[in-house]
């Protein structure tokens, strides 16, 4: 049995949200023989514990995209959208969505995919959601909802913010809900679910933070984007995210107790040798190789924003069942890219603070001006500030046109060594 | 004494091709008090500016005089142009008499640019200003409505007064007068179109991103008088309207490219500023609560604006042909540019079901290679003979 292999089966936890992935989209396979509406939305700013109060099944045309650009279909998908007139210069995920659907809308898991019922927009931090849904609109043909969350362009959330996405959830997406899925809003309904939400996130954030010690017990990139996944998709607010959140603690403390590094494709990371903060999205097509360029030379990630693009937890915020749609407001509001260029880079700075990093990492994604554009900014300002160096690599995310590992990993080795020359020679381990 | 269209189009020129903003810097420095405020397409609130005693500045890039040198060392190179070479114009001190800066909300780059001008510029104020996607008064205007009252408290801080309710019904009722003159030159423009070529339009157009309202205002209906007593030959050109051009500006040697391969520019979004109220806003009652209903009822439809209405998508631009007995369609769009790119399937689509031919190409505000746009166009312009005779 490969060390990979004996990870997976160590790891409750991951069997849990494997179970969970795979029940839900056979929720979304069943959903129109059992009589259950759809709704589809995208993942940050994502109303999840809204939407479950309407016993509706959540597809996020993101997740589509990624597990199909970790099966190494994206790149057949792309091409079947550009063929059909989308530009090569748009978000690759909206393309990987439009080619999934032309040809035949068959689910990363080879099921077919149900049309949605609802197109519920949750248009936070991000341009392009709003075009990915009208351009899915014209395909379903099918009632949308449109939440639109202002940008946090002076690096706060107003009262006026506030009240401007209540009021939609009240009079625009709640009503919506109610007629499609034909069930009556119950906001206790609602409250409990966010109680579980809080409950998931607390356990999350203690497993993020968990990268503060050293050696980290986790890897908040590569392994970030798994331990995200119940809590920024379809499972918020369910007792199998409470569930799945409660594993891995346990697990992550355990790896803590016993001095173990992350787990890796390859199994137990043997020494720490860098800590990173990275910022943007990772590379789904060569997910595996990307990560591999990493723990093959030590290289730990012990914080990054992507794993805050469905909320900054670690800042402070719960879900409130006491404030219900207060609370879902301010989440939207808060997600990462939903924060200005100023908050970012404060944010990623702290961190390399915090997390006792060696520098800043940036993979820039061509698809993705909203976190791209102005990173060659952030990486300047952060070097600055923390006195760190920064690197910067380039590639997309479910496209395989873009991902060059050759010139990555020669990117990686020199910002490595550069790292090792600034410590003044080869860098001590912290072995496992 | 009337002015010729000659000498309109030369003032406009020397505004165009001056990359230091003479003009303005003149014009703040001729009286104290006076503000300028920089605005980025597409489509900010300048009653308020004007309210304020403030110069709207509308700021298009660079344009492809400008040598980006430092702006380029800010993006990635799958990012468009105007970014950068509006960061260009920044770091060499061509905006240095800017007080204020506003970021309207049309896309990622220009939101993310926002925060870039907060960390770079620290001494101007800058200010990301959304409008809301939803439109209902209740829900959208009312959030509207304190997204304008902040900009206006803004704005009373830099220049150091109040802006009162008088002093923006007297800019509203000045805005709705060029906005009039404004859809008067395009309609213009679409009845004669030899006579109000396109490339001066455009330039036209321009002039009314750096002179006060109220000069620009002189000047269009001076250039109306004199295109109108103009005699120039009538050419038998296709009739086509340019979309997608509402942000990164194209270089005025492609709008002329377009027409010397043949199109008569009957319509184009090119400045939508210009143009976005389509009726008057009141001047009696609550100004902002005016600009605010205009905004939700009355405003151009573009890419960076929802569409709630599924059935109304795309049918602005099929309103615009017919409106304008255009023939075709050519969607001009900068590289790169997402929410035009984006929703270009989408119009294409309305398009082809209402039986009018388009193109589609891309460009740069620094593209020099005119030749194939030009032949792309002169093939549709002769295609679009073709189809139509009989
Ligand atoms: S542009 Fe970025 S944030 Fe927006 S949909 Fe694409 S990947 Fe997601
Ligand atoms: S050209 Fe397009 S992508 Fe670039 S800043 Fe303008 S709207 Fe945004």
């Amino acid at each position: 049995m490969s060390a990979v292999q004996t990870a997976v089966v160590k790891d409750s936890s991951m069997l849990k949200q494997k179970e969970m992935i795979s029940g839900n989209y056979r929720k979304l396979e069943t959903a129109k023989a059992e009589g259950r509406k759809v709704a589809a939305t995208f993942v940050p700013g994502n109303l999840n514990e809204l939407i479950m109060c309407f016993d509706m099944a959540n597809n996020l045309p993101e997740i589509n995209a990624i597990q199909n650009g970790m099966r190494k279909k994206t790149g057949a998908y792309i091409m079947e959208a550009e063929k059909r007139g989308h530009s090569e210069d748009v978000c690759t995920y909206v393309k990987a969505d439009l080619g999934m659907i032309a040809k035949g809308n068959i689910g990363p898991d080879g099921q077919q995919l149900p049309n949605p019922d609802l197109l519920l927009l949750s248009y936070t931090g991000c341009f392009t959601f709003m075009k990915w849904f009208e351009l899915l609109r014209d395909q379903y043909h099918c009632e949308t909802a449109m939440l639109h969350v202002p940008y946090q362009g002076d690096g706060r959330i107003t009262k006026n913010m506030i009240s401007y996405v209540v009021r939609q959830l009240r009079e625009e997406v709640i009503p919506k809900l109610e007629r499609v899925s034909g069930v009556k809003f119950d906001i206790d309904r609602l409250r409990e679910n966010l109680r579980r939400s809080a409950r998931a996130e607390e356990d999350f954030v203690w497993v993020l933070e968990s990268a503060k010690s050293r050696p980290s017990p986790i890897d908040a990139y590569f392994g970030g984007v798994y331990y995200i996944g119940p809590i920024f998709t379809a499972f918020r607010g369910s007792e199998d995210a409470v569930e799945y959140y409660r594993m891995l603690r346990a697990e992550i403390a355990d790896r803590l107790a016993n001095g173990q590094g992350p787990v890796t494709p390859s199994g137990d990371m043997k020494a720490e040798r860098f800590r990173l903060v990275v910022e943007g999205p990772p590379n789904w097509t060569s997910f595996r190789d990307f990560w591999k360029m990493f723990y093959d030379e030590g290289a730990v990630v012990v914080a990054s924003s992507y794993t805050k693009v469905g909320g900054i937890y670690d800042r402070g915020f719960r879900h409130d069942p006491d404030h219900p749609l207060e609370s879902l407001a301010e989440y939207c509001l808060g997600c990462y890219t939903n924060h200005n260029l100023p908050g970012r880079i404060d944010l990623l700075a702290q961190y390399i603070e915090e997390y006792q990093a060696d520098g800043l990492l940036i993979n820039s994604i061509k698809s993705c001006n909203s976190f791209s554009a102005g990173q060659l900014l952030m990486l300047r300002e952060i070097e600055r500030r923390t006195g760190c160096p920064g690197a910067f690599i380039e590639s997309d995310l479910v496209d395989p046109r873009y991902f060059s590992p050759a010139n990555i990993k020669n990117r990686l080795e020199s910002y490595f060594q550069m790292i090792d020359q600034r410590r003044g020679g080869p860098s001590v381990a912290h072995a496992a | 004494m009337t002015t010729s269209t000659n000498e309109i189009v030369a003032t406009c020129q020397a505004l165009f091709d001056d990359l230091s903003f003479s003009y303005a810097r003149e014009w703040k420095s001729a009286a104290p008090g006076r503000i300028v405020v920089g605005y980025m397409p597409f489509y900010v609130p300048r009653e308020l500016i004007h309210a304020a005693g403030g110069l709207a500045l509308g700021v298009l890039g660079g344009g492809d005089q400008l040598e980006v040198i430092q702006g380029d060392a800010y993006y990635q190179s799958y990012i468009c142009r105007i970014p950068r070479s509006t960061i260009e114009l920044g770091v060499t001190n061509r905006l240095d008499f800017v007080d204020a800066m506003l970021f309207p909300s049309i896309c990622d780059v220009i939101r993310n640019l926002s925060g870039m001008w907060q960390i770079m510029f620290p001494q101007v104020r800058s200010r990301y200003f959304d409008v809301p996607q939803n439109f209902s008064d209740a829900v959208g205007g009312a959030y509207y409505i304190h997204e304008l009252n902040e900009l206006r408290d803004m704005l009373a801080e830099v220049s150091g007064r109040p802006v009162t309710d008088e002093a923006i019904r007297a800019a509203t009722g000045l805005y709705n007068e060029n906005r009039r003159l404004v859809r008067e030159v395009y309609a213009f423009r679409a009845r004669q179109p030899w006579k109000a070529p396109a490339s001066e339009v455009y330039l036209l157009m321009r002039a009314g991103m750096i002179l006060p309202v109220d000069e620009h205002s002189r000047m269009l209906r001076d250039y109306l008088d004199a295109a109108a007593a103009d005699e120039r030959p009538r050419r038998d050109n296709s009739r086509v309207v340019v979309t997608g051009a509402f942000c990164e500006q194209p270089p005025l040697n492609l709008i002329k490219s377009i027409e010397l391969s043949g199109c008569y520019i009957v319509d184009d979004d090119f400045m939508l500023v210009n143009r976005w109220e389509q009726e008057d806003v009141p001047t009696e009652g609550d100004p902002i609560a005016n600009l605010a209903d205009s905004y939700l009822h009355h405003s151009a439809s573009t890419a960076a604006k929802y569409e709630p209405d599924a059935s109304q998508k795309g049918l602005f631009l099929v309103d615009a042909v017919r409106r304008t007995r255009a023939e075709g369609v050519i969607f001009a769009t900068p590289s790169f540019c997402d929410p035009a790119l984006l929703d270009r399937p989408m119009l294409q689509r309305v398009l082809a079901a209402n039986d009018i031919p388009y193109i589609a190409f891309k460009y740069a505000e620094n593209s020099g290679q005119m030749q194939p746009i030009r032949e792309q166009a002169g093939t549709f312009a002769d295609s679009i003979k073709l189809w139509s005779t009989p």
